[in-house]
């Protein structure tokens, strides 16, 4: 479903954020990608749907070249779901109309299907109450719910997960963790970039290390927790799991 | 000093022969409105178009905005209407600079165009700061769902800029109200221009610059309270600025 080929990224001539990065999620896989700060985590799952440009490499989702002139890149992220760090919802925007502008806008529903789909969806994350409040009256953790339903509303093909519990307090990471879970269960293909271990065991099928723009270790995740390969993944490990 | 004050005065048919002295006060008043109004629009309209471009990631687009910015700043509001409307006719080819010249209402449409643009530069700054204040996960997240950037800017950043600028945005509309009385220069006979013609033709300078002022408080007070209706119409509940 998205392949990365020897994805090169340089922010200046001098200043290289990511080295060769090479790796796939198939489809229905969850693969997950961790490491420490200034790692070129976000900036590769950015790449991913060409929001950050790269210069060197190919990325591909569902056979089509993101790195392709040619490519529609509007029509083509469409299809691929993305949730952030801080939410990103739209301020001005009532929640349900958060659900409903890109499904009317870039996909040309209707507007009336495109609620009863959002509905639903909010139904789905428990927010089904909260569709016409706007984003600054919710929690951080439902706030990021309604994110993930906001994508999930484009019937995407894969999700990108862009540390989407970073931002938020401890008691609400649960909260979009389970809905992280249950998307998983279903098949949802997912790459997510996450420091939270305990989500990686439960559903993931591989796990990605990286340190300094590189790909150290890409394993099967009982493989990575058993006994990652490298020495860089192994004090990783031992100070995030040591709490 | 030796004043003789008249306050009847305003009663007194004025030697035009189109009325009383307040309705040439008043004719001055809706000239004033009328060139007020053009010029705001084309400050605003123009300056939202050249405020988005220096906000665009194209090199042309963001120099243009920045050439544009500073030409119109950058010289006094007086010698840019002495440019347009005494040298310009000039420089132009004979046949289109008398044209020109004997265009009906040419004041007018110079003073209108004229301050439109001056004005122009500065709503321009002022909305490129309101998109620049936004987070930028803001634009991450409307290209990530798929909209364009036209869309992008259409739906998502700049409903958000233009309430936050709004503030500052009542300033520069009273702005292009209270410059126009610079149009006095390149003969129109606006709100100010009737006050001094009311004065050389009767003497009574005090009356006249009282009526004016108390005019131009009256416009800017009403322009103020309804600028303070529209903040609190579109402000978004929970938000920093909303209810």
């Amino acid at each position: 479903m998205i392949e990365i080929s020897h994805v090169d990224k340089w922010y200046s001539p001098t200043f290289q954020v990511l080295t060769d990065c090479t790796t796939s999620v198939a489809k229905g896989e969850v693969v997950v990608v961790c490491g420490p700060s200034g790692s070129g985590k976000s900036t590769l799952i950015k790449c991913v749907n060409a929001l950050e440009p790269f210069q060197k490499g190919d990325i591909s989702i569902d056979g089509i070249k993101v790195n392709d002139p040619k490519t529609d890149l509007p029509k083509l992220r469409s299809r691929v779901g993305m949730v952030f760090q801080h939410f990103e919802l739209f301020p001005h925007l009532k929640i349900i109309d958060n659900l409903c502008l890109a499904q009317e806008k870039v996909l040309g529903r209707a507007h009336d299907k495109a609620m009863t789909k959002g509905m639903a969806l909010l139904d789905r994350v428990g927010l089904k109450e909260h569709a016409k409040k706007f984003p600054a009256q919710l929690s951080g953790g439902q706030q990021q719910r309604v994110a993930i339903a906001r994508a999930l509303a484009m019937d995407p093909i894969a999700m990108l997960f862009d540390e989407p519990t970073s931002a938020l307090d401890p008691e609400m990471i649960s909260e979009v963790l389970d809905v992280m879970v249950d998307l998983a269960r279903e098949g949802m293909t997912m790459m997510v970039v996450t420091h939270e271990m305990g989500f990686a065991r439960k559903v993931a099928n591989r796990v990605i290390f990286m340190d300094r723009g590189e790909i150290v270790e890409d394993a099967l995740k009982d493989d990575f927790f058993g006994k990652p390969r490298s020495d860089r993944a192994q004090k990783f490990l031992s100070k995030i799991l040591s709490h | 000093m030796n004043y003789h004050w008249n306050w009847g005065i305003f009663f007194q048919p004025n030697p035009m022969g189109t009325g009383t002295y307040l309705d040439l006060l008043l004719s001055g008043l809706e000239l004033t409105l009328e060139t007020g109004a053009l010029a705001w629009i084309i400050a605003l309209v123009t300056g939202s178009v050249v405020g988005v471009m220096r906000t665009l990631p194209s090199r042309s687009a963001s120099w243009f905005g920045f050439a544009y910015v500073e030409f119109f700043r950058n010289m006094p509001l007086l010698v840019q209407l002495f440019l347009w409307f005494f040298v310009l006719p000039e420089l132009l080819p004979k046949s289109a600079g008398l044209w020109l010249k004997q265009l009906p209402n040419a004041p007018f449409w110079t003073a209108a165009i004229g301050i439109g643009f001056f004005m122009s530069a500065r709503v321009a700054v002022q909305l490129q700061a309101g998109i620049g204040s936004l987070p930028r996960g803001q634009k991450m997240a409307a290209t990530a769902l798929g909209l364009t950037t036209v869309q992008a800017y259409r739906y998502v950043l700049l409903p958000m800029a233009f309430r936050i600028i709004l503030p500052p945005l009542t300033s520069e509309f009273l702005n292009t109200i209270k410059n126009t009385a610079v149009a006095i220069t390149i003969g129109l006979l606006e709100l100010t221009g009737q006050a001094r013609s009311m004065q050389e033709f009767s003497f009574q300078v005090f009356e006249a610059f009282t009526a004016a002022t108390l005019l131009y408080l009256l416009v800017n007070a009403v322009v103020v309270t309804a600028m303070r209706f529209l903040e609190r119409y579109v402000a978004i509940p929970g938000y920093i600025t909303g209810k």
